[in-house]
Order: C-alpha cells, then sequence, then structure tokens
C-alpha cells in the first residue's frame, strides 16, 4: 500500500516536471544576443579602473574620438576632419555631425574636452600625453583645439589607443567626476544603451541599441570604422563555472564564449553547430616582472641570466598547450605589429643555463631565495610559475615559490617590503597584446623608479628613449627609438616577455560578423535564425 | 514557552556581536586588497592608495570595526566596494533564487527520503533495504558537481528537457521557475535524500522494536497504521534534527550548486564577494546565515514540542 502511494506521487513528480520542461524554451521577439564574458562587470567606470571587462563594457556604451584600425593606424572615430598646425604644436579636431548622447542631447567640444582631461589625469597614457598639453580652446559647438608645449605624437596614438583606459567621451556633467570616484550617470555617445535598471552583478549586464547612433560610413577595422548594430540587445550572462558556460553553447541556451578554456577547446571543436573564432589576431603577451628593488633582482646581471635562463616555449606549452594557440616570438612589442623588431635579443631567451649561471657569478649572487608568487586559480597563468622555478633552479637560483590567489598576489605585489617582511621578489602574469604595442604604453617599461608599476624599476636610458618616442611623431624615427629600447632594456630588463598566447573565442555557427579586433565588440555582428 | 522563545531570542544577540567580530577580524587578516582589485592590472600604487583612501582601509582596524558597527546597529550594511550598491540591495537581489532553491531541495529530499527510510525500516534485510542503503552511500560518496554535470548531460544536452543553467523568477511564470529549478534540486538533494533516509531508517527500527508497537500489531492494526501512527511518529525527533542540520548544510550546498547551474543566488554571491575581498558584502551575507543558523535551531527546538509532548520549555 505504502509503495503503491510512492509510486504515484512519483508520477505525479514526474508529470509536473515534464510539463515544466516543455514550457521553459524562451521566445525571442527581438534579436538578442547572449554571450558569456571573461568575467562579470563589477565597475561600470571605464576610466576609474583598467580592468578589461569594464573596458569592454566601455566600448559599448560610448565612443572615442579617434581609433586604431586593424592594421594598426589610428583614424578618427567622433572626428569628422582634423587639422595639425605645421609646428606640430596646435590640433584642431571637429566632430562629425549629429552625434548624440542617449539622453537626445547632442555631443559637444566641450564634453569632449571635460572627458579628455578626466582620461588625462587618471591613465598613465594621458597622463603623458597632458603633460604636453598648454590648454584646449573651444571653437565651437563642435570643434576644439589642443594647444601643445611642444609636438608630441601621443595626441593621436593617445586618443585612438585601443585598450585600457580608453578615452571614452562621457557628457561634460559626467566627465567632470573627480577621476578617483566613480561615475554613476552611465549616459553614453556609443552604438549601445546600458540598461542600468536590469544590471545585476552577477547574474547579467543588458546593453540595448541605440537606435539613434550614427555610425561612420567606413567598414568596421579593428576599433575604428562604421559601429552598425545588427542586433536589438545584447545580454552579458554572468556564468562562472567554464564546463556549465559550455554546456549551455552546446545546448543554445547562450551564442558566444569570449574565452573557453583551452582545455575544453576540443569539446566544442566537435560539436556541429559550435565554431572557434580568432578575434583577436594580436593575442596576449606572458610577462615575468622582476622586483628590481630587492635581493637579488636590484642587481642588473642578475635579472639578465634570467633572460638567458628562460626561453619561451615551455611556458607557452605548460599553459596554452596547442601550438595552434600560441608563438614564441622574440619581439617585446608583439610580433608583426610597427614596432615589432628582434633587435638586441641575439642569444636571448634560449635557455642558455650556462651563461646564465655565468652571469651569476658575474654578479655575485650569493644564494639569496626569489619569493616567487605562484597564482594558482587562473587557469591562464597557473602553470607558469612551476616553469620559471624549474628553469631558474637550472640556472642556479634558489627559489621559494609560494602559492596563492590571484587577488592576493594584485595586493601582495604593491608592498615594497623584502620578501622577509611580506614583500616579493618575482610574479607572471600577461598583457593583451594590444596594451603593450610601444614603449610608452608598455607599463611594465616605466623606469621611473617609485612612480613605476609594482617592481619598480629604475633606468634613466630607458626613461629617455620613452620620452624621445613621445615626442617622435615620424614612424620611421619612432620605430628606431623602439628598438633602441629593446636594446637597453637587454642589458637591464624590466621584466621578461614570455611569448605571445591565443584566446579564441567559442561561438554558435548562426552567428556572424564578428569584428577582428584586440577588444571584443559587439557590432557588425548578426544572429540568424538557428 | 513564549518566556522560552524570548530569552534564545535574546540569546541570538550576544552570538550576533561575536560573528560579527569574527567575520571582520577574519577578512582583515585574510591576504588581499580590495583596493588593488578595484584599480586593476595597469594601475599604480599611488592609484591603489587614493582608493584605499576613498574605501575608508587607511583607517585603524579598530576604528573600521565601530564605524561598521554604528551603521550596522542603525540597519545599515554599508556600500559594496565594487557594485556601488547598498548590500541589503544586493542581499534582497540575491536571497530569492536561494530560497527557491533551498526551499524545493529541502522539501524534494523529505518527501523522498521519509518513505524510503520508512520502507528500508519496514523491509529490513531485505533487497529494498539494501537498494536504499546502496543508494544513500552513493549519495553521501558523489561529489554535489559530479551529479550536477551527469545530470546536465542527460536532461540538458542529450535529451534537451531542460535548461543547462540560470533562474527564472516565479513571477515570470511557474513552469519556467520550476523548469530552472529542476535539475539543481535534483543535486542538491541527493546528499540529503541519503542523509535522511539513514537516520529515518534507524530511529524507526529503534521504534519498531518497541513493546508498544508489538502490542499495535498484536491488536491486529495493519501496517500502513503501526508504521506511520505509531513507529514514524515516536521516531520522527531525531528525523527533525536531521533535516534542521540539513537546512542548514543546505547554506554550503547551494554554493556549488549554484555555481554549476549559474544561479544568481546568495551562495554565489558570497563566493564571488570573498573572492573580490569585497568586505561589507561579506560581512552582510555571514552575518545573515549565522541568524538563519541561529533560527533554524530554535524552530527545531520548537518543533519537538509539537512531536513529544513529553518535551516542555
Amino acid at each position: 500500500m505504502l509503495l503503491s502511494r510512492i509510486s504515484r506521487l512519483a508520477l505525479i513528480i514526474a508529470s509536473a516536471v515534464a510539463t515544466a520542461a516543455l514550457a521553459v524554451a524562451p521566445a525571442d521577439a527581438q534579436t538578442t544576443l547572449r554571450v558569456v564574458m571573461h568575467s562579470d562587470l563589477k565597475i561600470v567606470d571605464p576610466i576609474w579602473t583598467t580592468a578589461y571587462i569594464t573596458r569592454n563594457h566601455g566600448y559599448m556604451v560610448y565612443d572615442t574620438l579617434f581609433a586604431t584600425d586593424s592594421s594598426g593606424k589610428v583614424q578618427p572615430q567622433m572626428i569628422d576632419k582634423y587639422t595639425v598646425s605645421p609646428d606640430g604644436l596646435t590640433y584642431t579636431l571637429t566632430l562629425r555631425e549629429g552625434l548624440l548622447w542617449h539622453d537626445g542631447n547632442p555631443v559637444t567640444a566641450e564634453d569632449c574636452v571635460a572627458s579628455i582631461k578626466r582620461w588625462g589625469a587618471k591613465d598613465a597614457m594621458g597622463q603623458k600625453m597632458m603633460s604636453f598639453v598648454k590648454d584646449f580652446t573651444v571653437v565651437d559647438a563642435r570643434t576644439f583645439r589642443i594647444n601643445l608645449n611642444s609636438p608630441t605624437g601621443l595626441v593621436l596614438s593617445g586618443l585612438g589607443k585601443p585598450s585600457s583606459a580608453a578615452p571614452f567621451m562621457m557628457p561634460k556633467r559626467v566627465a567632470e567626476t573627480s577621476p578617483n570616484e566613480q561615475i554613476s550617470d552611465f549616459t553614453g555617445s556609443g552604438p549601445f544603451v546600458f540598461k542600468k535598471e536590469e544590471w545585476k552583478p552577477g547574474d547579467k549586464a543588458v546593453y540595448v541599441k541605440f537606435d539613434r547612433y550614427k555610425p561612420r560610413s567606413e567598414p568596421p577595422s579593428g576599433m575604428a570604422g562604421g559601429k552598425v548594430v545588427k542586433v536589438d540587445r545584447v545580454e552579458w550572462r554572468v556564468v562562472a563555472d567554464q564546463q556549465t558556460a559550455i554546456n549551455a553553447l552546446i545546448a543554445g541556451e547562450i551564442d558566444y564564449i569570449e574565452q573557453p578554456a583551452h582545455d575544453l577547446l576540443p569539446v566544442l571543436k566537435n560539436d556541429p553547430n559550435v565554431k572557434l573564432a580568432d578575434i583577436n589576431p594580436l593575442g596576449n603577451q606572458y610577462a615575468f616582472r622582476y622586483n628590481s628593488t630587492v635581493k637579488p633582482f636590484d642587481n642588473p646581471k642578475v635579472k639578465q641570466a634570467l633572460l638567458y635562463a628562460f626561453n619561451q616555449e615551455d611556458f607557452l606549452k605548460a599553459t596554452v598547450g596547442d601550438p595552434q594557440y600560441y608563438k614564441a616570438c622574440l619581439e617585446m612589442f608583439v610580433c608583426g605589429t610597427p614596432l615589432g623588431s628582434t633587435k638586441g635579443m641575439d642569444g636571448l631567451l634560449q635557455s642558455n643555463f650556462t651563461k646564465a649561471k655565468q652571469l651569476l657569478q658575474e654578479a655575485g649572487y650569493d644564494g639569496t631565495p626569489v619569493v616567487l608568487m605562484h597564482s594558482t586559480d587562473l587557469q591562464v597563468l597557473t602553470n607558469l610559475a612551476p616553469v620559471a622555478k624549474s628553469l631558474m633552479e637550472r640556472a642556479g637560483f634558489k627559489v621559494d615559490m609560494q602559492d596563492m590567489d590571484w587577488q592576493t598576489l594584485v595586493a601582495r605585489r604593491a608592498k615594497k617590503e623584502p620578501p622577509s617582511q611580506g614583500g616579493w621578489s618575482a610574479f607572471l602574469t600577461s598583457w593583451v597584446s594590444a596594451d603593450v604595442l610601444n614603449p610608452v604604453s608598455t607599463a611594465f617599461l616605466n623606469a621611473s623608479c617609485d612612480k613605476a608599476l609594482f617592481g619598480w624599476p629604475c633606468d634613466s636610458e630607458i626613461e629617455k628613449l620613452r620620452d624621445q618616442f613621445a615626442h617622435e611623431t615620424d614612424p620611421a624615427k619612432q620605430k628606431a627609438i623602439a628598438e633602441a629600447v629593446q636594446v637597453a632594456w637587454s642589458k637591464d630588463p624590466t621584466h621578461v616577455f614570455l611569448g605571445q598566447w591565443y584566446q579564441p573565442a567559442a561561438v554558435r555557427k548562426n552567428i556572424d560578423g564578428f569584428v577582428v579586433a584586440p577588444v571584443t565588440v559587439f557590432w557588425n555582428i548578426t544572429k540568424s535564425a538557428k | 514557552m513564549f518566556a522560552y522563545i524570548a530569552r534564545r531570542l535574546l540569546s541570538t544577540i550576544p552570538v550576533m556581536v561575536v560573528v560579527a567580530v569574527m567575520v571582520f577580524a577574519m577578512l582583515r587578516l585574510t591576504p588581499g586588497d580590495p583596493a588593488s582589485i578595484i584599480a586593476g592590472a595597469a594601475a599604480t600604487s599611488q592609484d591603489v592608495a587614493e582608493i584605499r583612501i576613498r574605501l575608508g582601509l587607511d583607517r585603524p582596524i579598530v576604528t573600521q570595526f565601530f564605524i561598521w558597527l554604528g551603521h550596522l546597529l542603525t540597519g545599515d550594511f554599508g556600500e559594496s566596494f565594487f557594485f556601488k550598491k547598498q548590500v541589503a540591495d544586493l542581499v534582497l537581489d540575491r536571497v530569492g533564487p536561494t530560497i527557491a532553491l533551498a526551499t524545493t531541495s529541502i522539501l524534494w529530499s523529505v518527501l523522498v527520503a521519509v518513505p524510503l527510510g520508512v520502507v528500508a525500516a519496514w523491509k529490513q534485510g531485505t533487497w529494498i533495504d539494501r537498494a536504499v542503503m546502496g543508494f544513500s552511500v552513493l549519495g553521501f560518496s558523489v561529489p554535489v558537481f559530479v551529479i550536477g554535470y551527469v545530470l546536465i548531460y542527460l536532461f540538458s544536452i542529450e535529451l534537451s528537457w531542460l535548461p543547462v543553467q540560470g533562474y527564472q523568477p516565479l513571477r515570470d511564470g511557474f513552469a519556467g521557475f520550476m523548469g530552472h529549478l529542476i535539475l539543481p534540486t535534483l543535486t542538491l538533494s541527493v546528499i540529503y535524500i541519503a542523509l535522511i533516509a539513514r537516520i529515518t531508517r534507524t530511529s524507526v527500527l529503534e521504534v519498531l522494536s518497541e513493546d508498544y508497537i508489538r502490542t499495535a500489531r498484536a491488536k491486529g492494526l495493519p501496517n500502513r497504521v503501526v508504521l506511520m501512527r505509531h513507529a514514524l511518529r515516536n521516531a520522527a525527533v531525531p528525523i527533525v534534527t536531521v533535516v534542521g542540520i540539513g537546512v542548514a548544510l543546505l547554506i554550503g550546498g547551494v554554493v556549488v550548486t549554484e555555481s554549476v547551474f549559474s544561479i544568481p543566488g546568495l551562495g554565489r554571491l558570497t563566493v564571488d564577494a570573498v573572492l573580490a575581498r569585497d568586505y561589507p558584502t561579506v560581512q552582510a551575507v555571514i552575518l545573515l546565515f549565522s541568524l538563519v543558523y541561529v533560527l533554524l535551531n530554535l524552530v527545531v527546538d520548537l518543533t519537538y514540542t509539537f512531536l513529544d509532548p513529553r518535551i516542555r520549555y
């Protein structure tokens, strides 16, 4: 009797399950692109933080005056026309007609001046550019001038900078927010409108097409060209678990995963409804960072020893694995880009342990242990430190590798104390290649001692060359300076670059039109019926 | 009884104070700095220092504690370091999915596990008993995420019956709400079914050897009445205790289940906040969880009086 009651109960529940299951499939009245980005959007001020997810959010909501195209050239974006005075001291910029903020008001020159000032106060490249700026003159509603103290090539490359923090234009009332405070008004003039009321951190961020956006007439190219939106709505869904994201993609619940884990790519390759798309051919660059203020890396020869002990292949194999998605590249400013060069790299990064040992001996290395911070929770970084440890030990270093999560590492790397007092000697990380395309934007090359990024290298020669690069406007001379920087770096390295790696996106086959660019963007994308 | 409830409620105050001190101290002792995380990879030490000042993290820890406690006493949990949202709003946004998942899981667990345990006791030593106990061992042994992935593979990928992930609020339709909860509920409840079924079997077995059960059987009462009215009711106190513990454990269990099924609940909020060192959010969520634990214990204790008239407070 009891068993038959249980059976009846089970039957009732089973029919309820079946009814619910049939009713789950959602119906789309409009074209909605559901994507899983590399991280949850927590901060929505793209000037206040350099986090890549916030930068990507910036490209949805805001527009830039200039943008870098797929060949690395800076092109006008919000700008209709611009002129540079013969002495190179005055840039006159005129906005395109018909540009509107999401609240319907026109974009004005005053808005842009305020936005440049806020960006210039916060971003490292912006600060450098602003050091050349005498003042701004607003000529009329659509035209303004940037008046310089001395000529520089940084105006265009700065305002067209593709990655964090990109100089996004905001209404004057928003741009007047202190750069040290987050904005709370998300009015932009970009191709998408941010739906603040639908933003649920940890769940989703929603963007809808800005119907009154006026795209350029040129086809999209890198971050430049026409930003024509072909879907009604984009939802950034937060799916923290990679396996679940992949299952959801296969089941058709989402359309796109920005950064699927490399070890799960074979699963995706075998699915008939999914394709892998390499939308960022510049990829990323691994880097080993020394703390130049503490032993043993306060000695240039000890740092040089690592240039001989390391080789890129070992790091790339251990982290990425499939050679299709990595490339050993002995060019600091990224292979295949205008400033990429192998000058000064002879014999380096070939795991020449004899030479490394000789340099350590010349440096009088006394066996001071290297405290190597090992980030264990980010899949793309986890295997780097053990490889570094192994190669360093073979060269004669003593290594104390300490495991920690990335956020602990981030906090600890800011400490200037010696390793024995909670400081550090070295760690490994990765940069988006778009951030390391020239000596000024490469943050690890900043060798201005206390003002430099964590690791605080001090090298007047590198700093002098970076200044020269900032002043130079001729591309050929810029390349020569970039090569000189690489040569100077090889004598007293600020960091070691460890090869390029690529992150394909996983996309449903009914999605097309992805723009090949260093940042994931959602204009030009079409979604056809499944 | 009311005096007892009042006493128990009052006793929660020192417990919550201790929890508040502990959680505050533990977070500050944990390595990591929210300012560095917020500032991003390319931020300078000066950027990080400015953010620390803005967040109030440059002040002495004791000062930070009393500022937080002062706000807490006025019902202000503070603002999340990351989301620029009030922590109370964040928690309210996330509490719905967690309550829904915990409720369906515990209901399903009790509905399945109690009859299974009773039947196993009644049929002790038979294949039914061994099957129930075998399932129980399996339920304890297989990790929650493995069960989750297997169910997703079967019901979402292969059969396309149910969604892989996500959550739909009840206000958007009951079918969608249930559809999104079925797999997480089945996943999460496996371990509780195993736990409750074992305890039920043991308790009922113990009761079945009592004299009054023999008397009931001697009176000619049918098995159903003997089991339900005489055995199960007298075996209920340990079962209710385990269900209470189960509900408390569920709070931990939802963290994994919410991650596997991408449900934006309190479990996920806790993990995200801990990883980001979002102190105000972690503090609020832990305090909330502690309060739930304390109240659950009270409810379980009060339930005893209904099940066993000999228990009086």
